[in-house]
């Protein structure tokens, strides 16, 4: 591998072209890059970048999940409890659809199919809908029943569950004001993750738009391929979000 | 490695190739995230005691690896990505470790 810094060995960039590669004229080329491949690589790049403080900023959240389990187990056991896994779970299938409907589209724009890559994009809006739906329904629910943090939080379904008819033991009432931190954490994480998906959204809009106009089907597929990234990793979020909110601790002895 | 002076890295091989992953591996991946998925849902059920969270996290993170390696294609992108990605999850990993073990360790003693 050559060490030598560019300036030692000098060359314009016309030069450059004309002795030691020919570029590829395409219109997406910029000209501060060498090859295409470079340019391509230079963008992998950036979005990694990008996704690297995203893990930071959920990471954060991670974290209080992982203390304030540790300290309030039994409110986060109960409260976690309240929640469907039939929807968590249908709704971790929908997001892995959508995701593979994503992957799928990335393929479709570097094999050139402008048909199939609008598809694939509208398939994997519509499964985004369909887990922001469910989504919005699982919150309702927790409207409904006063489970949204605050001053009209209801803690009687955990201080005695047996009147309604759950099989969880009574918490007293101190901890069972602590099952107001498990839900602060399920709709900040959520509500994070579902954010995301609805920026994500409004981006596929705009990116099926262009797609159907076939700019991503004549060799320049950056901004689906960089997409994909962020949409893969909203996904891995909430492969991650579904064990921990739901799943804490389904097998009462 | 080439005798040729290229100190812009414009014949890198790792430039050279763009791997397309093609439907049949997006597929396989596709089945197999869900098989985990249902695995995640019946290994809650079964009471495994300390295990239970840990299993959960197993299968969470092999999903998060499988999605990382193939649906976001670093399988098959240059050593620059790698150790990108590589370096994001270790700094995640470090700050978790560095911060935990204050919690862990500032009351040592008192309890």
């Amino acid at each position: 591998m050559d060490n030598v810094i560019v300036a030692t060995h000098p060359h314009t960039h016309e030069t450059a072209q004309g002795e030691e590669h020919a570029h590829i004229a395409l219109p997406q080329h910029r000209h501060h890059f060498e090859t295409q491949e470079q340019q391509r690589e230079a963008g992998t790049f950036g979005m990694w970048l990008f996704l690297l403080t995203e893990i930071m900023f959920f990471g954060g959240l991670f974290f209080s999940y992982l203390l304030y389990r540790n300290w309030y187990y039994d409110a986060f056991v109960v409260a976690s409890n309240q929640l469907s896994v039939p929807l968590g779970g249908i709704n971790t299938a929908i997001l892995i659809t959508s995701g593979f409907f994503m992957a799928l589209g990335v393929w479709a724009a570097e094999v050139k199919k402008k048909g199939l890559l609008v598809l694939t994009l509208i398939l994997t809006m519509l499964f985004g809908c369909a887990f922001i739906g469910i989504k919005a329904d699982e919150y309702h629910e927790k409207w409904e029943k006063h489970h949204i943090p605050g001053d009209h939080f209801d803690v009687s379904e955990f201080v005695n569950p047996h009147a309604y008819g759950l099989k969880e033991e009574p918490l007293p009432p101190d901890q069972a004001a602590h099952t107001q931190i498990f839900f602060s954490l399920y709709f900040a994480m959520t509500g994070l993750h579902a954010l995301h998906m609805l920026i994500g959204l409004g981006i596929l809009v705009w990116l099926t738009i262009r797609a159907h106009r076939g700019d991503f089907t004549a060799g320049y597929v950056a901004p689906i391929e960089n997409f994909a990234l962020y949409w893969h990793f909203v996904d891995i979020v909430w492969l991650f979000l579904f064990p921990l909110l739901y799943l804490i601790n389904r097998h009462p002895v | 490695m080439t005798e040729q002076h290229d100190a812009s890295n414009i014949t890198n091989p790792e430039h050279a190739a763009h791997h397309i992953v093609t439907p049949v591996t997006y597929t396989i991946v596709f089945v197999t995230l869900l098989i985990f998925t249902g695995l995640t849902v019946v290994a809650a059920y079964i009471d495994m005691g300390i295990l239970n969270p840990v299993v959960a996290l197993a299968i969470a993170s092999i999903k998060a690896v499988i999605v990382i390696l193939f649906f976001m294609h670093v399988k098959y992108q240059s050593k620059l990505i790698k150790m990108t990605v590589c370096a994001g999850f270790f700094t995640f990993a470090a700050l978790i470790t560095m911060t935990l073990s204050d919690y862990i360790s500032r009351a040592w003693g008192l309890w």
